[in-house]
């Protein structure tokens, strides 16, 4: 898309159809001749495979709907049928279930990509803020896909999220339940809750993918970025996208599909939770309510803090940071490769949000380093809710602190000319 | 835009009545947008079936004591709950403790009805259904994110802002009560 056309219709039928409708030579500009820096790593595949995630997730999806029953008193046999009944309902459903989880795990390798070599900044910023459009898009349809099965997880699920807005009765009273009730359709997730949650449920990934192309044409303005961060300066410093990319994504596309199979076939429940296969009960909730596995964090996040609005808020700022992440890093070299005091930052960050995983796993009061008991016996101490607010605290500095101020006192390496100036010389060497 | 200078510097007072004519256009477009979108969002909001769930009558001789039953109206769970004179005990004793939504236990059930109380079985914090038995105040613990309710449903410990909500109800006569 950027730069001038390279296209030249061959045929008259491409020729009468590129002066009506030139769409052979979008795809040809898009996926074809798109001139690609050339030492992209398997890191930059992630777009791909997260383009395969979503096809997979629509076309499983309307499948799907086409044997489920989006009412409260039918929804959870349904399911059930198309486990039991339909032809390869379980395959199907097994693929959209554990489909969803790799589309998280694709998507954080690939945020955590953009993070690591500086893909947000100067001339990207839009690329990444519809980036982060797609997985705030991403997180409300998996949201609302869990419920559907209307097991005790799927029903708890929506009542603890849809929840969060009633924290706003602290800052006006009766907002708050205004919106949930607005929301639920009613006095609590019930029916109404369910048939609107499907509806949307099935009109999100559309808007996704309308979102995705918008992120497609973001990217092929400035154009890629590259391990390195030095914006591409010639010719040399690029190839074609076919057949350099479509090979190498295709190979990285066939390995994640290997892994998803895994999970698919050889355990489909493994990232599930035994509970939903329990009918929802509105009169009881189970002893120990979790997200699915990619909400964690930032479920850790939220019950780090004993203050229902202050833990509503940490929770939806730490994505709303993503949001304002090109303007909070201040360093002129892009990529970490050359930050040598950054990269530990990041690294760190990394595994903190790991460990906020496993805390959000967690009961808050389960106690990590014992010091002492409670008078009824109990160990007591350093316990994961402690944990929680430490690394809570280091997610927020990595980007109000490290981000715009670690240049002030990081030495960075030599960056190379241009994307061929370091192959150049290691080939010397 | 050339043309437009000359146009406007021709009519003298001409802009005013065609800034009028925009400003109604606009204002008649906006508000006409606003009346569309209405009942967009308004049909999300409860429905005439959903709103007219009238209130329940329960049996309350089917309650031991030390019992709790957990009733549904209006989608939500309502518990019942049978105290013990040691659960009284205890809620009247921690009347005047420190708490973050105060409230005398005189204030949470009918008058001389103090064994009988009645909660909207919905955790303040992000509405899980809390269970009796467990947590540090002998009352309600939620399973979700830890909120401790005492023997009074009033909130102890944990993110719960506020303490279990006490729903309308009235005795009917002395075994029988109705809710809403």
């Amino acid at each position: 898309m950027s730069g001038h056309s390279t296209y030249e219709p061959k045929t008259g039928i491409e020729r009468w159809l590129d002066a009506r409708l030139p769409i052979i030579r979008l795809g040809y500009d898009s996926v074809i001749a798109y001139p690609t820096p050339k030492n992209l790593n398997y890191w930059w595949t992630f777009g791909g495979i997260l383009s395969v995630c979503l096809v997979l997730q629509i076309v499983t999806g309307v499948v799907l709907a086409m044997h489920y029953i989006p009412h409260g008193d039918l929804a959870f046999a349904s399911v059930e049928r198309i486990m039991r009944d339909v032809n390869h309902g379980w395959m199907i459903r097994y693929l959209h279930a554990n489909g969803a989880s790799m589309f998280f795990l694709a998507v954080y390798v690939h945020m955590a990509r953009g993070l690591y070599y500086g893909s947000y900044k100067e001339p990207r910023e839009v690329l990444w803020i519809l980036g982060c459009v797609i997985y705030l898009l991403m997180m409300a349809t998996a949201f609302m896909g869990y419920v559907l099965p209307w097991g005790q997880m799927s029903f708890y699920g929506a009542v603890v999220i849809t929840n969060f807005f009633s924290a706003l009765d602290q800052v006006i009273p009766g907002l708050g339940s205004a919106i949930t009730t607005w929301l639920w359709g009613g006095f609590a997730v019930d029916n109404p809750t369910l048939n609107r949650f499907f509806s949307l449920h099935y009109l999100l990934p559309f808007v996704i993918a309308g979102v995705v192309g918008l992120h497609i044409w973001a990217l092929h303005v400035p154009g890629n970025n590259n391990p390195t961060g030095v914006s591409v300066k010639s010719k040399d410093d690029v190839v074609p996208f076919h057949p350099y990319y479509t090979v190498k994504d295709g190979f990285a596309i066939v390995v994640f599909l290997i892994l998803l199979s895994w999970f698919v076939f050889f355990a489909p429940d493994a990232l599930g939770h035994a509970d939903n296969y329990v009918q929802a009960n509105p009169l009881q909730t189970p002893n120990h309510i979790v997200p699915e596995w990619y909400f964690l964090p930032f479920y850790a996040m939220l019950r780090a803090v004993p203050q229902k609005l202050a833990g509503v808020l940490i929770m939806f700022g730490s994505i709303a940071l993503l949001f304002a992440t090109p303007w909070l890093d201040w360093a002129k070299v892009r990529s970490m490769r050359y930050r040598p005091t950054a990269r530990w930052f990041f690294i760190i960050f990394i595994v903190a949000v790991l460990i906020l995983g496993w805390c959000g796993g967690k009961l808050p009061d389960d106690v990590i380093i014992p010091m002492g008991k409670n008078p009824d016996g109990s160990p007591t101490g350093f316990s994961v809710v402690h944990l929680s607010r430490i690394l809570t605290a280091y997610y927020y500095a990595y980007f109000l602190l490290v981000l715009p101020f670690v240049k002030n006192f990081e030495q960075t390496l030599p960056v190379p000319d241009s994307i061929s100036a370091p192959v150049l010389t290691e080939k010397k060497g | 835009m050339a043309t437009v200078n000359a146009t406007n510097d021709v009519h003298g007072d001409d802009p005013s009545r065609r800034d009028f004519i925009h400003i109604a256009a606009a204002s008649a477009a906006v508000g006409g947008v606003a009346v569309t979108l209405w009942p967009f969002i308004d049909q999300m909001n409860p429905a005439g079936d959903t709103l007219a769930l009238a209130s329940i009558e329960y049996d309350l001789s089917k309650v031991i004591e030390g019992m709790q039953a957990t009733v549904k109206w209006r989608g939500k769970p309502v518990f019942v709950r049978h105290r013990t004179a040691k659960e009284i005990a205890e809620a009247v004793a921690a009347d005047n403790e420190p708490m973050r939504d105060p409230a005398k236990d005189a204030t949470r059930h009918k008058e001389g009805k103090s064994e009988w109380l009645i909660l909207v079985g919905v955790c303040t914090h992000l509405g899980c259904v809390p269970n009796f038995g467990t947590g540090d105040y002998g009352g309600w613990f939620c399973p979700c994110h830890g909120s401790v309710y005492d023997t009074s449903g009033r909130i102890r410990k944990g993110p719960a802002p506020l303490n279990l909500e006490v729903p309308d109800y009235e005795f009917v006569s002395d075994t029988k009560v109705k809710i809403g």
